[in-house]
């Protein structure tokens, strides 16, 4: 029996301090297969996968690597046992060639044969079908050839063991797609996988086995073939979960934010916004769609004053006084000043939303702190503020001074979008909203969304699951290198006619040097 | 068959802790690296000297707090660093590398010892008031260039306020030779000796030099004042945010390089009033040495308090203290004053390194499961 296990985890344990991330795990990873770690964020999947990695050692349980007792306490023992993992973010040095990359770090007896290295590169995207040049640049590459890249560093390092942190984060459908298909390709070569993921319908497409984990407990594990989503989000949350959106039909939208041929320039002066147009209606959810890094954050920074703008105009409709508003070189200050009631939940929730060494109290005075007059601040009112959303939105704290930062991902979350509802906004703007957020979070926050939008606001919802926007969403603007690709109806589309749309410029916009 | 340990785990690992230490805890790590620090000095006493170490540390107590007026000279120092480092606090917290506050006091000294020499035949109190305000605005000074620059170019301000001390030096160099008393001495000597102009009396009696009682009064006020800036003042609030992220300050609508200006304006000033706390408050002269690298010992105050500026009363009087007792021990002991550097550097590796066990915990091989 434990012949047949490519690894085998067995009582693993780990505590942070007085967290326990996994408790008494029992893994199998038959060889051969693929294996889907599914699991809510914060349940433990990339602690319990970075113990394979060398990244971190277990503080109780044994690790089995093809039936024999391993310590793996450094990278260097994971690969020693031919382990290999893939992480979210990328680890490749940008001016360096994919070969420059995947040899990077390696020891070898005497010189370095480039030439040799990079026919083993050749060979490897040979046999498993990536389209790869050995000698491109990593800077000329998508994102999902800098992700092949990282899958060839470990394969050249002879892993025959993969473990891949949530590789569809960042990738298009088609993409994706792709990825699927090398992953079965490998299988089919007696490597043996696992793959962190959340999203339901990937784990049934590509595995052949599911295991789950919720807070640091192994749930269980089931073939593929006898689960579907519900079974597995009922096993991931611990009970039965509703997995739809309710959403209802705008209610007399008008226009209230109009950007008109927006173009931005960042610090090295290269083009991130190009003559972007699109309104914003009252009463209904816009969604932002496009792979990573298409001028969403630039979008939305530029709306709310922290980002230059070199050309283009944004302007507000107000619904109290009917006039028009231009936001055009106005400063956060300005903006409010101008009387413009925007909320603003920023991708970097820690480094824009939110003060991290501050409690929730201290948060909630980043919208207030300048209001009254004199000297001081009010601290009355944002501690109102605090504990209100610390009960209506379930936030788990000690209390309304325990610093942000050490709060979980959901938790810092909430208390960010609550803030920002809480000013009783004209336009929302939300970014990544649902990043890293586990299930049941996630649909209070949709939740919460459609009922601003039912109040008459303007939503503008930057995301990155193509489910969630196609169902959360009234209209999508698609972006693609900067650009407006499309401005579809979401109830009619299909995603992967939005797919086509997230990738159709890449060639002239997004490949600058 | 169950194996409890893998084959051979790391002797020590560490990790941080996953929570933050009640108060009481992380205080009392603290406490015992004070306590373990004096151990080890005492058997580095022993071990280079033979003398017995309870008899040394008796020194030092007896050196910085003996009699009256070392209790008092103590007392001095003891807030001349502290205003230092009470100045410095809010650009810390700003994440402002503010090291230049060694030229900001040396400014903050030549402004108050020059009124003392050109505007003698004021009032007395007038007089104190005008060295006070003078000292302010030069140690302003001192800080709004390096503060300007960082708002207008994004300059690095640890390079600045650096050079700015050199510039300070050769500026009281030069104000040394003008003032120059008697003449070839080569220093301006006790300012205003006959008149007393310019010097802060003392507090409790009559007279100048019995009691520092108006240093303490001044600096205190300043501290007090200091601590309801950081912690209940919009300005206050804003240092705060700039310094945890200035994305997040932007965000708020903070206008992130006003505040850097004012704050580092503030920061040179407070370092200039220990200028003339210097100044009129203690030597009563001025010489390059006037700062005499307390501007560098009041950031490891600054730090070791959090910038809490309350706390920094309590390690302001330690580190005066342990000088003190350091100079004591060299000179009754015929020791080098070396070794009482060297007491003073081991004290301040066990707080420093302190804050390692704060945040961090250490397993050792097999502790856990050893006994399965």
């Amino acid at each position: 029996m434990e012949a047949s296990c490519a690894i085998k985890m067995e009582n693993i344990t780990k505590r942070f301090g007085k967290v326990i991330a996994n408790h008494a795990i029992d893994l199998e990873l038959r060889e051969g297969e693929i294996l889907s770690l599914l699991g809510e964020n914060g349940s433990g999947k990339t602690t319990l996968m970075n113990m394979l990695a060398g990244i971190y050692y277990p503080d109780e349980g044994q690790i089995y690597v093809h039936g024999k007792p391993v310590t793996i306490a450094s990278p260097k023992d994971a690969f020693d046992n031919h382990i290999g993992m893939i992480h979210q973010h990328f680890k490749l040095v940008d001016v360096f060639t994919a070969t420059e990359n995947i040899v990077l770090g390696l020891e070898g007896e005497g010189k370095l044969d480039l030439k040799k290295a990079g026919e083993r590169v050749a060979e490897i995207c040979q046999r498993y079908g990536f389209d790869i040049h050995p000698d491109q640049k990593i800077y000329d590459m998508s994102v999902s050839q800098k992700q092949t890249v990282e899958i060839i560093k470990v394969l050249y390092r002879g892993a025959d063991i993969l473990i891949l942190d949530e590789p569809t984060a960042v990738l298009t459908p088609q993409e994706t797609d792709k990825l699927f298909q090398i992953m079965r390709n490998m299988k089919a070569d007696g490597k043996s996988l696992i793959i962190i993921t959340h999203k339901l319908h990937e784990v049934l497409e590509v595995s052949d086995r599911v295991a789950v984990l919720r807070k640091g407990e192994y749930i269980g594990d089931v073939l593929t073939k006898d689960a579907d989503q519900q079974s597995l989000t009922d096993m991931m949350v611990g009970r039965s979960v509703t997995l739809d959106i309710d959403r209802p039909l705008p209610v007399d939208p008008k226009p209230r934010l109009e950007i008109r041929n927006l173009t931005v320039y960042d610090e090295l002066g290269v083009k991130r916004l190009d003559d972007v147009s699109f309104t914003a209606n009252s009463g209904e959810i816009l969604g932002i769609a496009g792979v990573a890094g298409s001028g969403q954050k630039e979008l939305l920074e530029s709306i709310a004053g922290l980002y230059p703008i070199s050309n283009g105009s944004i302007t507000f409709h107000d619904p109290a006084s009917g006039q028009d508003k231009n936001l055009v070189g106005l400063d956060p200050m300005d903006i409010k000043r101008a009387g413009v009631a925007m909320a603003f939940v920023p991708e970097d929730r820690l480094g824009m939303g939110l003060v991290g060494s501050m409690g929730m109290t201290g948060n909630m005075m980043l919208r207030s702190w300048r209001d009254g007059k004199g000297l001081f601040v009010n601290r009355k009112k944002p501690e109102q503020l605090a504990n209100d959303i610390w009960k209506e939105l379930e936030v788990v704290t000690p209390s309304t001074a325990f610093p942000v930062r050490r709060m979980s991902g959901g938790n810092v979350q909430k208390v960010l979008v609550g803030r920002e509802i809480a000013q009783d906004p004209a336009v929302l703007m939300t970014a990544y909203a649902v990043r890293g957020l586990d299930i049941n979070t996630s649909y209070t926050i949709y939740n919460l969304l459609t009922r601003e939008k039912m109040k008459g606001i303007a939503v503008i919802y930057v995301g990155e699951d193509l489910d969630v926007l196609l169902e959360l969403c009234d209209r999508l603007v698609v972006l693609c290198g900067g650009q407006v690709s499309g401005v579809v109806d979401a109830r009619t589309i299909t995603k992967e006619e939005v797919g086509l749309l997230m990738t159709q410029h890449r060639k002239e916009g997004g490949a600058h040097a | 068959m169950r194996k409890p340990t893998a084959a051979h785990e790391p002797l020590i690992r560490m990790a941080k802790r996953g929570e933050a230490l009640p108060a009481w805890q992380s205080w009392g790590i603290r406490i015992l690296a004070f306590l373990l620090s004096l151990v080890v000095s005492g058997i580095v006493i022993v071990a280079i000297s033979g003398l017995n170490p309870t008899t040394v540390f008796a020194t030092m107590a007896q050196g910085a707090i003996g009699t009256n007026k070392r209790m008092w000279v103590t007392i001095r120092d003891a807030m001349t660093l502290l205003c230092i480092a009470v100045g410095l606090a809010p650009a810390f917290k700003m994440r402002f590398w503010n090291i230049g506050a060694e030229g900001q006091i040396l400014v903050g000294a030549i402004a108050s010892a020059a009124c003392m020499i050109y505007l003698n035949t004021l009032p007395p109190v007038l007089l104190i008031l005008v060295m006070i305000v003078s000292s302010l605005i030069a140690g302003g000074i001192w800080g709004l260039f390096p503060g300007l620059f960082k708002a207008r170019w994004n300059t690095n301000e640890t390079l600045f306020t650096l050079m700015m001390n050199y510039i300070a030096i050769q500026l009281t160099s030069f104000f040394v030779a003008k003032w120059e008393n008697p003449f070839g001495s080569n220093s301006v000597g006790i300012i205003n000796s006959q008149t007393k102009a310019g010097w802060l009396p003392n507090l409790l009696s009559s007279g100048y030099n019995g009691d520092y009682g108006w240093n303490v009064i001044i600096v205190l006020i300043v501290t007090v004042v200091m601590y309801l800036y950081m912690t209940k003042s919009k300005h206050g609030y804003e240092i705060a945010v700039i310094g945890d992220s200035e994305n997040t300050a932007r965000y708020a609508g903070i206008r992130v390089n006003r505040a850097y200006v004012r704050t580092i304006v503030l920061s040179g000033a407070i370092c200039g009033l220990a200028g003339f706390v210097a100044v009129s408050g203690a030597s009563h002269s001025i010489s390059t040495d006037t700062a005499g690298g307390r501007g560098f010992t009041a950031i490891i105050v600054a730090w070791l308090a959090q910038f809490n500026s309350v706390v920094m009363v309590i390690f302001s009087f330690l580190l005066v203290f342990l000088q003190k007792g350091a100079q004591a021990i060299a000179s009754s002991y015929n020791l080098n004053q070396e070794v009482s550097e060297m007491i003073t550097g081991i004290i301040l590796f066990f707080l420093l390194g302190s804050e390692f066990f704060v945040n961090y915990t250490v397993h050792f091989r097999g502790k856990k499961v050893s006994k399965a």
